[in-house]
């Protein structure tokens, strides 16, 4: 990366006369501060991932052994759609519109978020979507059970839940625009003299794309559930066949957004990795314009791979032919990534605290992700594949030990400066190890089960698949307390330890703008442009 | 301290997986990977499977070596001093174009597999299915045989909640029906898919394929069995609330065998419509698996 010196003076100190936060809730309530709003942001998120994770335990505690024991199985499809939405929104995306909230003011030298009423807003929002989301599973009727996916005509037979479901997703969808044109707005606008853009930081970077990605693919799926709504309500019947409609017209609309929204979650990702490995590796990031290049490739290519999540809906062989090339190129700009990210740390001098450790298992689980993925672009392979826990198994892979690992990362990388103190670092490796070894208990046999021929979303199977499913069981309820660690090392170091440094990593000196504001970075930073030469 | 770490944490795993392997063939249950199934279809998917998955096992072995020999060697704590390169062309160009060619590799054989997949011509016989919530229907096009298929009674006791049941105790627990579909053993069968009310898939590991049930639309797949048995699967899209509990359940027999099951059924058929059109609607229930009304469904020729 090229890499961003200020010249001599830092910026920041707190503001002389007025401009401290608000005392109170109402500091909360009204506060317009990229930092606070980040912070509110990321408890928010933690919040949604133990709630999330919750659901996640009643699934495998109703899997951990064949037979019925615990919940219904429209409840057991409640928690498999509903675990899958608060990740997905509520977890996954408002982590990093957290980290982006937090650190791209600090990494471009900015003062705050160009549109900082809006920044509020969007915050704001995302409570009130997730308030109707949890008030859907009390409606009569039980809560959405269609999957996450809300495929039609399965999704039309929710109860009094549906417009809850619908009109949750708007809101969270009109949450994430506003952050994203806040984001591009920023990023355009705000940086310091002298930061171009081929010099900014690689996280800014990939918020940019991914922004860029959630502008154009939010109201594509806001326009979905809108028209599931008044298929439901007001009996057009957009993807009803006896009315002329098309259910499958529904899945392509969904997966135009959706494919592009799993990148969504973990281009943000790769831009921590990107940023965390040259820090504990005291060498620049190897290749960053090819680094910016594969990010944009890859933001491109998500756009026409879409249908490779419906190989079995019966497209025409031409069709097939198209989306699994288009899907398998994803695997070039991908690999670039990884081997430069292995290349960055190739003579280098590498140190293992808390960031890097989670940096390097996203690393090897990541890869692991990617390579089910390279198989399932394999369209007659992904035949067999196809709505089985092998897809369970890679878009986990993908999304917990890769943008959950990377999320958890950046939180042990820059939390030292948000809270000017050091965390426990033991906890913290203890807290890295639990998970890694857990995550893989979890997930690595879901591969064996679906290529077993387990079909995802069921509640109950056959006795062959006893054996591992009791397994990723005992994982999953591994992993899920290892996150209250987590949670605890957080609380622990909110409230005091070691003093952090400004620069907080002996690797991040000269790393970024954000290692010259103090830690913890005061209220407001950057009132003078820093000048990056 | 880490280092320690690694080392324990491997060997944990070890023994883990060292104990997996030695007990899989004791216990069957611990399956590792895809069947190869008894089709032409299904042991080419599976030769395309195994093939993707050595190619990633080779990649992931020497990249995940680079990795650890980084992880291993250049560290602080052994006076590792940074280098200053911060790319290197050469090594990119290679990096981006052997990729290129892996993957052209493997989609020529990919792509000959698909073609074949979809080439649903000269057809000995149709079979259309449909996906209800929650059964299957299977209808002999030509011979006017139609009849339902449902999660048999002994696996749907003990599947309710708090049954009490020992479900290892039921056979084929789940994966068990009333009336199973029967095809001839070596004839290739194209199956037509649909459904009547919400998405259901259609799917039998062993011959391979999976196909969505979509109301609507009319799908096609075939499958030409190469072996006697019964081969079992499950619907594989999301259905709503009894999902897991429609299997799919084939019997692929003799010819002879076909010939006779099939005129069965139409013997069996024919004395359900006698009485049937004496006493109106009432089905002439527990005569044989066909005794229902034939259900015509509905669907607009979306093809």
């Amino acid at each position: 990366m090229s890499a961003t010196q200020t010249q001599g003076h830092v910026a920041a100190h707190d503001h002389h006369d007025d401009h401290g936060p608000a005392k109170g809730i109402m500091r909360w309530l009204t506060t317009t501060n990229h930092k606070d709003i980040g912070t509110m942001y990321l408890v928010f998120s933690l919040i949604m991932f133990l709630t999330g994770g919750a659901m996640a335990l009643v699934i495998r505690a109703e899997l951990f052994m064949p037979g019925m024991q615990l919940v219904d199985p429209q409840f057991f499809n409640t928690m498999t759609t509903v675990h899958a939405l608060i990740m997905v929104f509520g977890a996954v995306m408002p982590a990093t519109v957290g980290l982006g909230n937090w650190m791209i003011p600090l990494q471009i030298g900015a003062p705050d978020m160009a549109l900082p009423r809006m920044n509020n807003f969007s915050f704001w929002l995302l409570v009130a979507a997730f308030s109707l989301l949890i008030l859907s599973l009390f409606m009569p009727g039980g809560g959405p059970a269609a999957g996450w996916t809300l495929y039609p005509p399965l999704v039309l037979q929710t109860g009094d839940a549906f417009p809850l479901a619908i009109f949750a997703i708007h809101l969270a969808g009109a949450s994430s625009i506003m952050g994203a044109i806040n984001i591009i707005v920023t990023i355009m606008n705000l940086r310091a003299p002298g930061m171009t853009l081929l010099k900014m930081p690689l996280f800014v970077w990939t918020w940019l794309i991914t922004a860029y990605l959630l502008i154009a693919v939010m109201p594509v799926f806001a326009g979905a559930v809108t028209m599931l709504l008044t298929d439901h309500f007001f009996h057009t019947t957009f993807f009803s066949a006896a009315g002329g409609g098309d259910p499958v017209l529904y899945q392509h609309i969904f997966w135009f957004f959706g494919h592009p929204e799993v990148y969504i979650m973990i281009l943000p990702a790769f831009g921590i990795v990107s940023e965390i490995i040259p820090t504990f590796s005291r060498k620049k990031l190897f290749g960053y314009d090819a680094m910016v290049y594969a990010t944009a490739s890859i933001a491109f290519l998500s756009f026409i791979v879409w249908a490779h999540h419906m190989f079995t809906v019966g497209m025409p062989l031409a069709g097939e032919m198209f989306f699994m090339l288009s899907t398998m190129l994803i695997a070039v700009p991908t690999g670039v990534k990884v081997f430069n990210w292995t290349a960055t740390m190739w003579k280098g001098s590498l140190t293992f605290e808390p960031p890097m450790l989670f940096a390097l298992a996203f690393l090897f689980l990541f890869t692991i992700g990617g390579f089910s993925g390279l198989m399932m672009a394999i369209a007659p392979v992904d035949f067999q594949y196809h709505d089985t826990y092998f897809i369970v198994a890679h878009f986990h892979y993908v999304l917990v030990p890769g943008a959950v690992f990377a999320i958890m990362a950046a939180v042990y990388y820059w939390m030292p400066k948000w809270t000017g103190h050091m965390y426990d670092m033991k906890l913290a490796n203890i807290h890295f190890w639990m998970s890694a070894i857990f995550v893989n208990v979890l997930f690595f046999p879901q591969h064996f089960l679906g290529l077993a021929g387990m079909p995802r979303r069921i509640p109950d199977y056959s006795t062959q698949f006893a054996d591992w499913n009791m397994v990723s069981s005992i994982g999953a309820f591994g992993f899920g307390l290892s996150q209250l660690l987590f949670v605890y090392i957080i609380w622990k170091c909110a409230k005091g330890g070691a003093r952090a440094t400004d620069h907080v990593w002996e690797g991040a000196y000269n790393h970024g703008l954000e290692w010259t504001v103090p830690s913890p970075a005061p209220y407001h930073t950057f009132d003078e442009a820093p000048v990056v030469k | 301290m880490p280092t320690n770490l690694v080392k324990r944490a491997l060997a944990a795993l070890a023994v883990v997986g060292l104990s997996v392997l030695g007990t899989s063939p004791a216990m069957a249950a611990w399956t590792l990977n895809l069947r190869e199934g008894v089709t032409e279809l299904s042991r080419e998917i599976y030769g395309l499977h195994m093939l993707i998955l050595w190619v990633c096992v080779v990649i992931a072995v020497a990249v995940f070596s680079v990795m650890i020999y980084s992880i291993a060697t250049f560290r602080k704590s052994k006076g590792a001093v940074p280098a200053d390169f911060d790319h290197n062309t050469k090594a990119e160009v290679i990096w981006t174009v052997i990729p290129v060619m892996i993957l052209v590799g493997m989609a020529i054989p990919a792509a000959k597999t698909l073609v074949k997949i979809e080439d649903t011509r000269n057809s000995d016989l149709t079979i259309k299915v449909t996906g209800y919530q929650w059964k299957w229907q299977y209808e002999y096009v030509d011979e006017g045989v139609s009849y339902f298929s449902t999660l048999a009674s002994t696996s749907n006791e003990a599947r309710q909640l708090d049954s009490g049941a020992d479900v290892h105790a039921v056979d084929n627990y789940l994966l068990e029906v009333d009336n199973p579909l029967v095809v001839p053993v070596g004839k290739k069968v194209r199956v037509l898919v649909t459904a009547a009310d919400v998405i259901h898939n259609w799917w039998v590991p062993d011959f391979g394929l999976k196909k969505d049930a979509i109301p609507g639309y009319i799908n096609e797949l075939w499958f030409k069995a190469e072996k006697v048995g019964t081969y079992r699967g499950q619907c594989a899209e999301l259905c709503g609330r009894d999902h897991g509990f429609m299997p799919v359940v084939v019997n692929v027999v003799e010819q002879a065998a076909y010939d006779a099951w099939l005129a069965e059924q139409k013997a069996a058929r024919q004395a359900a419509v006698a009485p049937a059109a004496q006493t109106a609607s009432q089905p002439a229930a527990g005569t044989a698996p066909n005794a229902y009304e034939t259900t015509t469904v509905l669907v607009a020729n979306a093809e």
